[in-house]
Formats: structure tokens, sequence, C-alpha cells
């Protein structure tokens, strides 16, 4: 299985030219379907996931925005190869059958194409999604909202009059729609005003989770903010209220980055350049450290503190300086020793070809 | 250390309260803390809707209900599978278990009735192909409704019902 199949590496949103990408790297949009009259993933037999499979093999490829997708079979992949998609955020750690001493479930299946996707057998028979470059919560809805009508013609899809879209778990019933946005937020952190943000989220029936999604931590200051409820809203309101809380933390975290700049702006600049330094120059990284470093350099240069590297140069290193990536680009096991050594190599690289950053 | 509500048994549990504006601290004994509504030990369930599925069954302890045993006919789930994993069979179990659904949804959405995008399937009659077996279905829902005294959602299939007439 080729991944440099997928132009982007499937990653078109880590260009950061959608609206805030300083701020919210990305936002995601996701459908959970079933297929009417097929058990659902907890009762299925490997004969129904594999029938899941074919049907939406052969609906995808008389479809418009699947019609050309790349279709990956995790069970024909090596765990590297299917861990590459999950720190791509392509699929989730479920699918890709890596917790613990698991293997991806018989059809299990990723399809994508261009910035839209499917999973197949998940714990939805199908799990459509998208990815797009920062807060772009309406467009994003809007072309997986076309995979989904397109693919809900094709293949019959559980509805109940009642209770909307039938899902393997109550949580996602109804729309069976979750739009999420990551967002990074250093100067809430910093300011120590994160928590009140975090618990107020609650209050208004969203929820947050770390860089992975579900049961992930939260690491380099960057949060999932989702949807906590599917149903008895229709999929607009669930959006324009998700967008409008978005809003407002975006504009907190702007309010504490000027807090940050007008009470301790020498401290501030120290953070964001010793940040930028040991990228620069360290020769062993770990995962966490290079999060957290990268959180600073993102925050040097949203407040301008620092000149550069761009913003789609830190995107890349989120993604490339995990695990699987730095293991893949130089040969290695995951397992490897050396990885970081390899990743602050690599990190040194990154940064070199991006324009001269010189000290004001 | 004892219990402080019987001063007999043993405390387990620290159970802490606000009460105007200050904190206080019980110590209880497992009785006693459920006394007080505190599920412990066997009746605190694993799965991350534990406590929505827990109160479905009403004691709040894992007493199997006589509907536990209830088998949805399409993939031989029972509520019982349901409530120790959080994940339902089949689409049929909607049907199947609809009442302890509905209620669950309500608790998880604040709603049980989908008020997003419609879906027809490919090939079933849509509203505006035959008015009539539509109406014939809100008809034979809102019967089920008042039956299940469901009387919020009843009210909306009626307005429904006299739109369609």
């Amino acid at each position: 299985m080729d991944l440099s199949l997928l132009p982007d590496g499937g990653m078109r949103w880590l260009d950061a030219s959608g609206p805030k990408s300083t701020i919210v790297l990305s936002t995601r949009i996701r459908l959970a379907r079933n297929v009417q009259g097929i058990p659902f993933s907890q009762r299925a037999k490997d004969t129904d996931r594999t029938a899941v499979l074919e049907r939406v093999r052969e609906a995808a490829s008389s479809s418009d925005h699947l019609g050309s997708a790349v279709a990956f079979v995790l069970e024909e992949m090596g765990r590297s190869e299917r861990q590459l998609l999950h720190e791509r955020h392509l699929i989730s750690k479920e699918l890709a059958g890596l917790e613990k001493e698991s293997a991806p479930r018989p059809g299990a299946a990723l399809f994508v194409q261009d910035r839209v996707g499917v999973m197949v057998n998940e714990e939805d028979h199908l799990r459509l999604h998208g990815m797009w470059s920062g807060f772009d919560l309406e467009d994003a809805y809007a072309e997986v909202e076309a995979v989904d009508v397109e693919l809900g013609r094709l293949v019959p899809f559980a509805f109940h009059p009642e209770f909307g879209y039938l899902t393997s778990c109550p949580t996602n019933a109804g729309t069976g729609l979750r739009a999420s946005v990551l967002i990074h937020l250093p100067g809430l952190v910093l300011t120590k005003e994160i928590n009140k943000v975090l618990q107020g989220l609650s209050q208004v029936g969203l929820t947050f989770r770390g860089l992975y999604g579900e049961g992930s931590e939260v690491v380099g200051n960057f949060f999932q903010l989702s949807n906590q409820t599917t149903l008895g809203k229709t999929e607009d309101e669930l959006i324009d209220h998700l967008g409008k809380i978005v809003r407002q933390v975006v504009e907190y975290e702007e309010q504490a980055r000027d807090v940050l700049l007008r009470t301790a702006p020498e401290e501030v600049e120290d953070k964001t350049w010793r940040a930028y330094g040991l990228l620069k120059h360290a020769r062993r990284l770990s995962f966490e450290e290079t999060m957290n470093l990268l959180s600073g350099v993102r925050l040097g240069v949203g407040l301008n503190l620092l000149p550069g590297p761009g913003v789609y140069t830190l995107n890349k290193l989120l993604i490339y300086t995990q695990l699987a990536h730095l293991a893949a680009m130089d040969g290695r096991s995951t397992g490897d020793r050396e990885l970081p050594t390899v990743r602050a190599t690599f990190v040194r690289r990154l940064l070199e070809d991006e324009p001269t950053v010189e000290p004001r | 250390m004892l219990c402080d509500n019987c001063k007999e048994r043993d405390a387990i549990i620290n159970l802490t309260q606000v009460e105007h504006d200050s904190k206080v601290t019980l110590h209880l004994c497992e009785q006693c803390a459920q006394l007080k509504g505190v599920e412990t030990g066997g009746a605190v369930l694993k799965t991350p809707l534990g406590g929505f599925l827990t109160a479905l069954g009403k004691g709040g302890a894992l007493v199997p209900t006589p509907s536990d045993g209830m088998r949805c006919p399409a993939c031989g789930s029972t509520l019982r599978d349901f409530r120790d994993s959080g994940r339902l069979g089949c689409d049929h179990c909607y049907v199947t278990f609809d009442a302890h659904l509905r209620d669950l949804l309500r608790r998880l959405h604040g709603s049980s009735q989908h008020v997003g995008e419609r879906y027809e399937a490919p090939g079933e009659a849509g509203d505006d192909a035959d008015p009539r077996s539509r109406l014939l279905e809100l008809k034979a829902q809102l019967r089920r409704a008042v039956e299940g005294e469901n009387f919020e959602l009843a009210a909306e299939l009626r307005d429904r019902i006299r739109v369609l007439e």
C-alpha cells in the first residue's frame, strides 16, 4: 500500500490556508452511518463486515466524491503503515488495530479522496469525514454532506423517523454528526484561564479532547473542541452553536495573549525564542518535548515575536515528528532507540530550509 | 475509622458535599453510602454510559430488571448486552428497545426526536410520492407514543398529522 498515492499525503489541511489558522489548526466533520439490516460492529460477523466493505467499495466507485478515492484495506497493511494513517488523523486507533495486541478487523478500510474520506467498519459501518485547514465548519460540512447524500442514494442507511440516523452507540444517534476544531490555546494555559473555559464548554453542550480525539491526552496546548450531543437539533444548529463558541474561545485566547504581552512581554519573548533555539539546535528530542516547543514557537509566530518559521512548516512538524513518520522516513522500526536523535535532526533540517530567522 | 452515620461499620467512602458554601466530608460505610444515593462497588458500571444505563435500571444497582432478558429478534442482542457494552447490536434494536432508548436518548441529548436531515433509503417511497402511507405510518407512531405515555412526542406527531391531513 503506497501512501504517496495520496496527494498532499491526505493532509491538505496542513497548508494553513484556512481562516484563523495560527490558532485553529483544522476543522473536522464526521458523520456516522450504518447500512440497513446488517448487524452493527458489536454483533457483526466477518462476513457482515466484508459485505459492508464491498457495498461501500461499489458505491464509492460510482460516486463523484469518492470515484477516484485511494482505498486502504487495513488488514493488508503492516502495523507501521497503519500507524502512519492514524498519525495523519485519517483513521482512528481502533480502526487501525493499534490498541495493545489488537489487529485490524476483517473489512476495516479507509477510502480517501482529496479532503474527504470514509472509514469502513469502525464503530459504525461508515464514518464519513472531512478535514479542512483552519476554522471552516461550513465548507467542511457542505462537502461531507455532499458525500453523504451521494452514498445514501447508493447504500441504504439505517434511519428511524423519530431517532434519526441509527448508530452503534446512542451517543451518536440522530444526526450522527461530530464537528470538531483542533485549536491551540497556549495563552489561556499560561494565564491559567483554561480550566474555566473548559468547564464552561460542558455547560454549553460541548466537549474537549486531546490531539488524537477520543481518549487521547492534551499535548502541546492543542485541544479538540466538539459538539457533545447529536440529536434534537439540526445539523446547521449544531454547527452554528459550535462555531459561535469556538469564535468566543478564539477571542478569549487572543485576549489572554494580549494580557501576556502587556504584563510579561520579556518573559513571553524569552519563552518563544528559547523554544525556537532548542528546536533549532537540540540533538535529541522526545515527541512530547517537541510538541511543547512547537507550541512555544507557534505562540511567538502568532504574536509576531518571532518572524518565522511559517505556520505550514510548524504544522508539518506536528505530523512528521511522530513515531511512525520518523521511523518510515529513516527506515527504522518504531521501537528504535535512536528516534529522538532522528527527530532532532529532522526538525533542524526543516527549520534550516525556512528563511533565516534572526533575533531582532 | 467508623462510619459517621451508623457508627458501627468501617467507613470506606468519603462523601464530600457542599452545603451553604461550606464543604462537609462524611465518612460512610457501603450500606449508609447507598442509603444516601451513592453508587458503590458493583453498582458502578465500567462503560462510559454506565451512569445513564444504571439509571435506566431504576434501582441504581445491577439487579436484573424484567426487561433485561428482552431480545432483539433481528440480531439476538439483549438489553443486558447493551447495558454491559454500551453498544447496540443492530438497527432493529432501536425498535425492539425503543421505550428504553427513548428515555436514554433524552438523558443523553435532551431530546429523542431527530429534527435534522430526513433520509429515504433508495427505493423507499418518499413523503411526496405517497402522503397516504406517510400518514398511516405517522398515525401508527402516534398510537405507539400514546401507549408508551410519551405525550411530548405524541403532541409533535399530532401536529405533523394535521399538516398532512
